[in-house]
């Protein structure tokens, strides 16, 4: 290529620092959540798992693996916020995929303005949409909760769910399917044998894209969840301002960050055996 | 081509799908009707009420909303210094944001997609993917330890900022940064090597080739990421309420405005301008396909 040894060098320096920075906030968590003191301190004079004992337990020799976290409240928050990044996916998969669909294989009236509305939610701030949702709600005499954050969730995620998989119909031959029903399939069989195991993988890594999106959201969930209702990060959130629980929300902070290796992985595994990247 | 089947015994699933073949019409309107009426009935209707409080107003004495129509708000926001001052600021600020992080994801993503062996590309990709997945709240609050008095970055013997504008600029181009690299990556990724060399044949020295050839195709990708870290810039009030200090940004001013002044028609006014901002940015980028990217 067109790059002297020297410029390689220099742009895998300056890669390696970028790493770096990305890094060192995590790392600066992972530190603080063993800091003996309960006050903000820099370097931590000694380590102690103390705050680790604060949030959990050993479950015991059971199945019940919930159990391990001892606070109640960040408990309920997390199964609050699971269950919400999993309704929003689902909402979000059903009406993305349904519109890339049309998008995709029709030309109709609108067919550039639906596809700028599609991105509207996620690319205008999140606070906007929060207070327009919030008024919405409150005006049709809904009770906020975790339906409302649901449905809020939803509206921005289909985006992700619609740009994956159009991409995908886009690089799909569509001489398959017309291969199918050649052969005589319905248009029911060749979705179920042909197009859905095409478009599998880019719907999951959109599924999982979007639960990651809502699960991590705040803004709008402050907006649509009312009273009753706490998410994760609205534990956290509540908790940061409480100076006593700082060592505790750092402890909540490394496991969310352990957590997101999981999904990471999944994803990855996903574009790894993308179906069509072997034939280009 | 289908009539073979016809002779066979017909299923729902086959009556079902010769109906959509010979009613495209229907099966587009199955298809469009729940997504559209979703983002049209709840999403747009709830951004034109939101539109349609901006013209009401707070009465003074009574705090309760008066549904008459006039150009108060807009008037009041026109006139007043600081809301022009803020929404400068913050504009100043998201546009600051997008640079850095074009900054450093340009060089970052083309070192990933072209420079790395693809055992090493991958695991780098999964290494911006896990700071984007985990908790937004902890990444910010771990920079509050590294900039506050007595934090990491006195430790290590750099100067700090201190809360205020700039810790606030630098926290918001590190929370975007994964979502500049992902699409600068996909774009480099797409980018095929054979003409960056063809470049360099043709005698292309490389700032010459970045700027013939590279920076016109990820120019979409650019622009995908430069619409994610723009608006949520504009919207944020979290992060700058974690680092900034006292200073006033649309997002906060907005929030305080609805949550603590209990205004919410100045919010609604306040709310129009990063909506007209995105809007206009959105429309201007529409045909270079950046939205696809998103």
């Amino acid at each position: 290529m067109f790059l002297s040894r020297r410029a390689r060098a220099t742009l895998r320096a300056f890669t390696s620092v970028g790493f770096a920075v990305l890094y060192i906030p995590l790392i600066v968590v992972l530190v603080a959540s063993f800091n003996i003191s309960n006050t903000f301190t820099w370097p931590p004079k000694a380590l102690s798992t103390q705050w680790w004992g604060r949030v959990l337990r050993w479950p015991g020799w059971t199945l019940k693996i919930w159990n391990a976290i001892k606070i109640e409240a960040l408990r309920e928050s997390l199964l609050t916020s699971l269950k919400i990044a999993l309704f929003a996916t689902i909402l979000a998969l059903l009406l993305g995929s349904l519109a890339a669909f049309a998008v995709h294989r029709y030309s109709f009236f609108g067919r550039t303005t639906l596809s700028l509305l599609v991105v509207l939610p996620i690319a205008l701030p999140g606070i906007v949409t929060g207070l327009a949702l919030n008024q919405a709600f409150r005006r049709l005499g809904l009770d906020l909760g975790v339906t409302t954050v649901v449905v809020a969730h939803a509206t921005f995620c289909i985006v992700i769910v619609y740009n994956n998989l159009i991409a995908r119909l886009k690089r799909m031959q569509p001489s398959l399917e017309e291969a199918s029903s050649d052969l005589g399939a319905t248009g029911m069989q060749t979705f179920r044998y042909v197009t859905f195991p095409l478009i599998r993988s880019a719907l999951l890594a959109g599924a999982l894209l979007s639960f990651a999106l809502s699960f991590d959201e705040i803004v709008v969930t402050t907006f649509t969840s009312g009273a009753s209702t706490q998410t994760l990060p609205q534990w956290i959130f509540s908790n940061l301002s409480r100076p006593k629980q700082a060592p505790v929300v750092n402890v909540v902070g490394v496991i969310v960050i352990v957590l997101s290796i999981v999904p990471v992985y999944f994803a990855q595994r996903l574009t790894d055996q993308e179906p069509g990247a072997a034939g280009r | 081509m289908t009539s073979a089947v016809g002779s066979e015994r017909t299923t729902t699933g086959k009556r079902l799908s010769r109906f959509g073949q010979q009613h495209p019409n229907i099966k587009l309107g199955g298809l469009l009707t729940g997504p559209v009426l979703w983002l049209v009935l709840a999403y747009i209707g709830s951004l034109a009420a939101l539109l349609i409080a901006a013209f009401w107003r707070v009465d003074g004495f009574t705090t309760k909303l008066v549904r008459n129509w006039n150009l108060g708000n807009f008037r009041e926001m026109a006139r007043t210094t600081v809301y022009r001052t803020i929404t400068f600021r913050t504009i100043g600020v998201a546009f600051a944001v997008t640079v850095i992080c074009m900054m450093i994801a340009v060089p970052m993503a083309f070192t990933m997609a072209k420079i790395m062996k693809p055992n090493r590309r991958r695991l780098a990709v999964v290494a911006v993917l896990m700071p984007l997945w985990s908790s937004y709240l902890v990444k910010s609050y771990a920079w509050r330890i590294i900039f506050i008095q007595g934090g990491v970055l006195e430790w290590a013997g750099l100067p700090s900022p201190g809360f205020g504008l700039t810790a606030t600029v630098i926290l918001l181009s590190y929370l975007w940064l994964p979502y500049m690299i992902l699409p600068i990556y996909a774009g480099f990724e797409r980018l095929p090597n054979s003409l960056l060399e063809a470049s360099a044949d043709l005698g292309g020295k490389t700032g010459r080739t970045f700027r013939s050839v590279i920076l016109p195709m990820i120019k979409p990708s650019l622009i995908a990421g430069s619409i994610f870290t723009f608006s949520l810039t504009m919207g944020d009030y979290i992060a700058v309420g974690i680092v900034g200090g006292k200073s006033q940004f649309l997002g906060n001013t907005i929030y305080a405005k609805f949550g603590t002044a209990n205004n919410l028609p100045l919010a609604a006014a306040l709310s129009t301008i990063p909506v007209v901002a995105m809007v206009i940015y959105l429309m201007s980028v529409r045909r270079t396909g950046a939205l696809e990217n998103l």
